[in-house]
């Protein structure tokens, strides 16, 4: 069958299977290379191989500590069936992605950073030991500590060195579902950056950039904070907020619907809105999350073609150039990003996983002739600045730039090769990228 | 590791066929909503690391009982011994069969008509019973579109389940002054094991938690028959009227 990653784009056939033990798994691996799939929320092609596995039928929680908030689970369960069974308990995951449509087997692969990176570190921070599946089908528990060369490769490792079973992770206490949330508006990038690294302190930052604006303004930002809220901050608020409707895209929408002006038009709006919120509110932990969850399937807006996330990570010696560099480029092809989203990244993360101090920018365009152009252009200017690129994102990515970009990779791939995993896992990801 | 169960619960569910996704994700749903679960399955000991899940995750109490459709036998024991007389029962008993093979094997044709008419039909027969003399109680049988007209690529499941479409009409029919409600679920398309590997059209197939959602939705509302997902009503509508000198000659 046809498959994708979120951004829709590339398609690729694959023979995807749906095993629910460990058997099923092993009957995969003896009929050749395949790359495990948790819900399909890389933009690109991390999750489809010519043979896929989908993990999401292993779903289940297997143990939990009240003393400690350590949870163990099947590596299919969704992140929102977490949150949906174990906020009403007084905890919250330690780490979030932007949507909690994700499994917790591919927020591992991925090594996933939320908007309290800069404070916490991503992933792997939570993580006390995970089970992996290797390439003769030995099941291999592993931790920071024992085991720690497949565990630093398998974290961020998007599927390469086997299959995640199950984990045990560290969830957060909290005494409510909400978030106290503060909003500035900066009048550019400069002001932009310089706020969110003023806000180390703060649990979760992040900013959202209108890339349309030009000149002096360029860059200009709506700069959020959050924190999680105490019991005693609520007011008339229930410690639980209700849960909300949900709205989809039912239908494909032309390609024309999302063209410069309705980008422009989205991002006018949603500055003048961030205008009128600027100061402190409490704000529902789905809302502040997962604001795009709302709107189930809006990848659909994007029409059929598709389109691709543009995200690097910049290193703070160049972050400022380089943001800025990537900002006229962008605002030069005359094509606005419906959103654009500017986080300050911690600490180094393991093996070939994404996070490195700095600043990381991610964008979304559809799809386009002239957005491939723009990625080159993106991509060089991301080289120039000592960054490099987010594998959960990419779609498009050569073997020679990722290389250049990130001197990990060969020895990654090189280790792949010699320990025979390369001949086990694989997808139309690692294939184009040589990994 | 358990946790003690902290909530009352709001009534009990018994889930038969319990290693079926479908029930697996009905369990869940009637979990989140407060029910006790009782799980019912054959090897029920599969069925632990389930048990677990659905207690740590909802806090509710979860038993596991052995359970064979085929050994009618035994029904009417296994109602008798139930710890507690459910309020909600649901059939998710089923099987696909191999249509080609078992046109041949006609002792495997039975096979499947047994599991999905004979075996369902008695199970709810004796609880049809015991909450008639109760004097309440739901009974849900997850049947099939496949039921509504026989085609050539699945006549023997569909077969057996136009039977138990038939069985759940009577039923609902006879239990109508007694207090007690029968829903039928028919289902189109679901993404289970039972179809896994089929290449199935998206906007036809539902998701398991879609025909929980509908499942614990007709009950609250107490319909009598859903289809899952509606649109299969209409498409069933068209291919029961489809005069039959042409049905027989069509590939569908
Ligand atoms: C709206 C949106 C917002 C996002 N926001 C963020 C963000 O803020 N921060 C961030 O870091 N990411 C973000 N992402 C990216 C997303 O978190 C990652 O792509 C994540 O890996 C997706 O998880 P998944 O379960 O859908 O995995 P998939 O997309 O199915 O797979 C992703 C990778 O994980 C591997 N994988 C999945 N399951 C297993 C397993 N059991 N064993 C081994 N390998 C496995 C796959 O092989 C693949 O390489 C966002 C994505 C979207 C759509
Ligand atoms: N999937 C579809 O497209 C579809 C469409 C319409 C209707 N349905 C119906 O939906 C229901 C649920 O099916 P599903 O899709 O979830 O498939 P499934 O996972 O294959 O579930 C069927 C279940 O029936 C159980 N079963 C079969 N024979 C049994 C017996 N003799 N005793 C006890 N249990 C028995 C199986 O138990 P084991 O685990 O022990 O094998 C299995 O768990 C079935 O009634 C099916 O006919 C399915």
């Amino acid at each position: 069958m046809k498959l994708s990653g979120w951004g829709r784009t590339p398609v690729h056939d694959t023979r995807l299977v749906q095993p629910d033990d460990e058997a099923g798994l092993r009957a995969a691996l003896a009929d050749g290379p395949l790359i495990a799939r948790g819900n399909g929320r890389a933009y690109g092609d991390s999750a489809v191989g010519r043979q896929t596995v989908d993990m999401r039928r292993f779903d289940r929680v297997l143990a939990f500590d009240p003393a400690t908030g350590q949870l163990v689970a099947e590596a299919g369960i969704l992140l929102g069936d977490i949150i949906a069974a174990f906020l009403p308990q007084g905890w919250f995951p330690a780490v979030t992605p932007g949507t909690k449509f994700v499994t917790l087997g591919g927020m591992i692969a991925a090594d996933v950073h939320g908007k309290n990176h800069h404070r916490d570190g991503g992933m792997r921070a939570t993580i006390d030991w995970i089970d992996v599946m290797d390439g003769a089908g030995q099941v291999q528990r592993c931790t920071p500590a024992d085991n720690h060369d497949l565990f630093d490769r398998t974290v961020g490792g998007m599927g390469l060195t086997g299959i995640i079973l199950r984990a045990a992770i560290r969830l957060r206490a909290v005494e409510t579902g909400w978030i106290r949330q503060t909003t500035t508006p900066a009048a550019n990038l400069a002001a932009a950056m310089d706020l969110l690294d003023a806000e180390t302190s703060a649990t979760y930052s992040v900013a959202w950039i209108d890339c349309l604006a030009t000149g002096d303004a360029m860059g200009r930002s709506l700069v959020m904070t959050g924190e999680h809220a105490q019991r005693d901050e609520l007011g008339r608020h229930p410690p639980l907020p209700r849960a909300k409707g949900k709205k989809s895209v039912p239908v494909d929408l032309p390609g024309v619907a999302l063209n410069r002006y309705s980008v422009r038009a989205f991002n006018a709006l949603y500055w003048q809105a961030g205008l009128r919120k600027q100061g402190t509110q409490l704000v529902d932990w789905d809302s502040y999350f997962y604001p795009l969850d709302a709107i189930l399937g809006w990848n659909r807006i994007y029409g059929r073609k598709g389109f691709l996330q543009f995200q690097c990570v910049l290193p703070d010696a160049t972050a400022r150039a380089g943001m800025t560099a990537l900002l006229q480029a962008i605002s030069a092809s005359g094509q606005g990003s419906f959103l654009a989203v500017l986080k300050r990244l911690g600490a180094e993360g393991t093996g070939v996983s994404f996070p490195q101090p700095g600043h990381t920018l991610a964008l979304d365009f559809p799809a386009t002739a002239r957005a491939q152009a723009l990625f080159d252009r993106l991509e060089a200017i991301t080289l120039d600045h000592g960054g490099r690129f987010y594998l959960a994102k990419d779609a498009r990515l050569s073997a020679r730039i990722l290389r250049a970009a990130d001197p990990r990779m060969e020895p990654f791939a090189a280790q792949r090769r010699a320990g025979g995993e390369a001949g086990h896992f694989a997808s139309m990801q690692s294939d184009r990228l040589q990994l | 590791m358990t946790t003690q169960p902290t909530v009352t619960p709001k009534g009990t569910v018994l889930l038969l066929g319990a290693r079926s996704d479908v029930a697996r994700a009905t369990a869940r749903r009637y979990a989140a909503a407060g029910y006790a679960i009782q799980l019912a399955a054959r090897d029920p000991e599969r069925l632990a690391a389930e048990k677990t899940d659905l207690e740590l995750r909802y806090r509710v109490a979860v038993t596991l009982l052995p359970f064979d459709a085929l050994d009618v036998a035994g029904h009417g024991a296994f109602v008798a011994a139930l710890p507690v007389l459910p309020d909600v029962v649901v059939c998710a008993v089923g099987l696909l069969g191999k249509q080609a093979e078992d046109e041949q094997d006609i002792a495997a044709a039975i096979t499947v008509m047994r599991s999905n008419f004979e075996g369902p039909a008695s199970i709810l027969g004796h609880l049809a019973n015991a909450f008639a003399a109760r004097r309440s109680g739901t009974l849900i049988g997850i049947s099939s579109v496949a039921g509504d007209r026989g085609r050539a690529t699945n006549y023997i499941y569909g077969s057996a389940k136009a039977g138990f479409t038939a069985y759940l009409s009577g039923l609902r029919n006879r239990m109508a002054g007694m207090g007690v409600h029968v829903i039928t679920v028919s289902p189109g398309f679901i993404a289970t094991r039972m179809t896994a590997g089929m290449d199935l059209p998206a906007k036809l197939t539902a998701t398991p938690e879609e025909v929980a959602e509908a499942i614990f939705a007709a009950q609250e509302k107490r319909r009598n028959v859903i289809y899952v997902r509606p649109i299969w009503w209409l498409v069933m509508l068209i291919i029961r009227n489809i005069p039959e000198p042409v049905f027989k000659r069509l590939k569908i």
